[in-house]
């Protein structure tokens, strides 16, 4: 089990080299010149070539790409910010926790909504709960998240004054930001989980665990639950990076000092060292999230277990 | 007596063809026929938008600034006093615009991508896999975002962004049917045949996933929709003072306490074709493989 876990690591590596790289080469597709954007018209073309100098731009661009990985590498240094020439590392560091907060709540939220939801869904199909779950389901994956921000700071911060309008200063600012975030995510889940359950709710094991007199609540968690929690969890770990990009919209609506505002700040000033190195730590984010979405599927399904052991 | 050998001639039975019966069922399926009338209906109105609001999306008249919906102004009036009601059908325009061409551009990346991946397997679909995974560790809007960001914003790139974004997903999609069918008689006789390899799949391949192929454009349609309307919303997709609908709640965001019609109306708009474009998505996949169906 550990080799697999240790091989799924290895494996990750490539892919988060070529996240890194096509995050780099974007840059070569840009048009206009960095230098110029930062040093402005006026600018000689002396500075420029100074300026380019000092941000290692005129080296070639693999040779950018060495240099970048390795300073990730060896010193956890993003570079430097093309705006104010301080290291970006600290600034993106600072705000991560904030943004895998709001994302992990929302899973939190998704899940717990979602998956109960689809539960019941699938239990008392055809009935009206089933018919307006679904609909709910469909509502939920239509609607912009940044409207439903919206709709919901009107209604819960506006008119009824119970909850802040912006800012994260405490468990209290949490509450808007993951629930509009994952209400629409738990519509997604609803879908799958009332899906898989379906699947399985015709098979012979649960007519055999009824007919053996096994408590119905535990034949629906312990058999039905179980044999569907593969694409379940596939679905929950997709909402993570949903969540994640989620952020980015919802952190401007509610004034959230997270990466998300970081990334939008970085793109409005043609800063792409700091837009990088959010992307690249969100996109790390991710891939460590999928793995431990992987090891998962070994605890519910023991044909999984068994096929990793193997491996 | 009767003859017993006489045999009863067998009630005349409607043929009809595979197809016929998916359209059948999907004629009978309320919800996505009333997903089908309402994005059409929208369509219309928003080509039509020339007649019903000629004087265009850009014309302000400070003086009647934040008019509530009213018979003059059937959807009221913005910050500027231009009419909602024209930004809405003329962003309706750039709206449905960006998500019919981004589904074009996605499904002819990702099914020429998918397509060679299952076709010649192998090293090479290990390696489409690999780049596939790499785009799928970065979310669909952050990828938008990077995109947009290295290219410039504005209306064509947007496009792209939102298009490439969703190549991925309509990759995998189609790998997976292909991949099945790769197997299937009619493969290896055509290869027996010495037709070429881009005659099998764009011949005989790709017909027999259209299925599949269809009903993903059309939930990519809504996905492109939500997507271009985020893009537009941080301010980096469509550029003022062209009306996206995205764009109109970016706008409307700072009145949200005195005016909350002007959040509430563009929203409305995004939420109704998105549903009913999902609505008739999920009634398409229904009806083209009943096994689907739960």
């Amino acid at each position: 089990m550990l080799k697999y876990i240790g091989k799924r690591i290895l494996w990750m590596i490539p892919v988060l080299i070529g996240v890194t790289l096509l995050l780099f080469l974007m840059q070569s597709i840009t048009p206009g010149d960095p230098a110029d954007l930062a040093l402005g018209e006026n600018a000689t073309a002396a500075q420029k070539t100074e300026w380019r100098e000092r941000y290692g731009l005129e080296d070639p661009i693999l040779v950018q790409y060495g240099k970048y990985m390795w300073n990730i590498i060896s010193k956890v240094d993003f570079g430097n910010s093309y705006k104010t020439g301080k290291p970006v590392t600290r600034q993106i560091l600072q705000r991560w926790p904030t943004t895998f907060l709001l994302a992990f709540l929302t899973t939190i939220v998704s899940a717990l909504i979602g998956v109960t939801l689809g539960i019941f869904s699938a239990l008392y199909r055809g009935k009206w709960f089933d018919n307006v779950a679904r609909f709910f389901g469909m509502l939920g994956i239509s609607m912009p998240n940044f409207w439903f921000a919206l709709l919901l700071i009107q209604l819960f911060a506006l008119r009824l004054k119970v909850l802040p309008v912006s800012g994260w200063y405490g468990p209290k600012y949490w509450i808007l930001p993951s629930l509009t975030l994952g209400i629409l995510g738990s519509a997604s889940l609803l879908r799958i989980t009332r899906s898989a359950m379906l699947d399985n709710i015709q098979a012979d094991y649960v007519r055999t665990a009824r007919a053996k007199g096994q408590r119905e609540s535990k034949v629906t968690l312990h058999h039905i639950l179980k044999n569907a929690m593969i694409p379940i969890t596939t679905n929950i770990g997709f909402q993570f990076s949903m969540g994640l990009a989620g952020t980015m919209v919802l952190e401007q609506i509610f004034a959230i000092s997270g990466l998300g505002n970081l990334m939008v700040t970085a793109i409005n000033n043609r800063d792409y060292p700091q837009l990088r190195g959010s992307v690249i730590l969100v996109a790390a984010t991710i891939c460590v999230v999928n793995l431990l979405v992987d090891i998962l599927y070994a605890l519910f399904d023991p044909r999984v277990k068994a096929r990793y052991k193997n491996s | 007596m009767k003859n017993k050998n006489t045999q009863v001639p067998p009630a005349e039975v409607k043929r009809r063809s595979m197809f016929g019966e998916a359209m059948r069922r999907l004629l009978q399926n309320h919800m996505a026929m009333g997903g089908l009338i309402i994005l059409v209906a929208v369509i219309l109105l928003c080509l039509l938008a020339g007649v019903i609001c000629p004087e265009g999306y850009d014309a302000q008249n400070i003086a009647e600034r934040f008019i509530k919906p009213c018979v003059r102004y059937p959807l009221g009036t913005d910050p500027l006093g231009r009419s909602l009601l024209a930004r809405v059908l003329y962003g309706g325009r750039i709206s449905l615009l960006i998500g019919f061409v981004a589904t074009i551009i996605a499904a002819f990346g990702g099914i020429s991508l998918g397509a060679i991946a299952a076709y010649y397997g192998g090293i090479v679909d290990d390696v489409i896999m690999r780049v596939l995974d790499i785009f799928s560790a970065i979310p669909s809007l952050l990828m938008a975002i990077v995109i947009t960001a290295s290219m410039g914003s504005g209306l064509f790139n947007c496009m792209l962004a939102v298009g490439i974004s969703s190549v991925p997903n309509f990759a995998r999609m189609v790998r997976g049917p292909i991949l099945s069918i790769m197997d299937q008689e009619f493969i290896e006789a055509a290869r027996l045949i010495d037709a070429t390899d881009r005659r099998i799949i764009l011949k005989h391949v790709i017909p027999n996933v259209l299925s599949p192929i269809i009903v993903q454009m059309t939930m990519n349609l809504a996905s492109s929709i939500l997507l271009a309307a985020s893009l537009s919303f941080l301010g980096l997709g469509v550029q003022a003072p062209m009306p996206e609908w995205g764009a109109l709640l970016s706008e409307a965001r700072q009145y949200i306490a005195q005016y909350p019609y002007l959040v509430t109306i563009p929203g409305l708009a995004i939420a109704s074709v998105v549903l009913s474009t999902n609505l008739f998505g999920d009634g398409l996949r229904d009806s083209l493989d009943p096994r689907l169906k739960n």
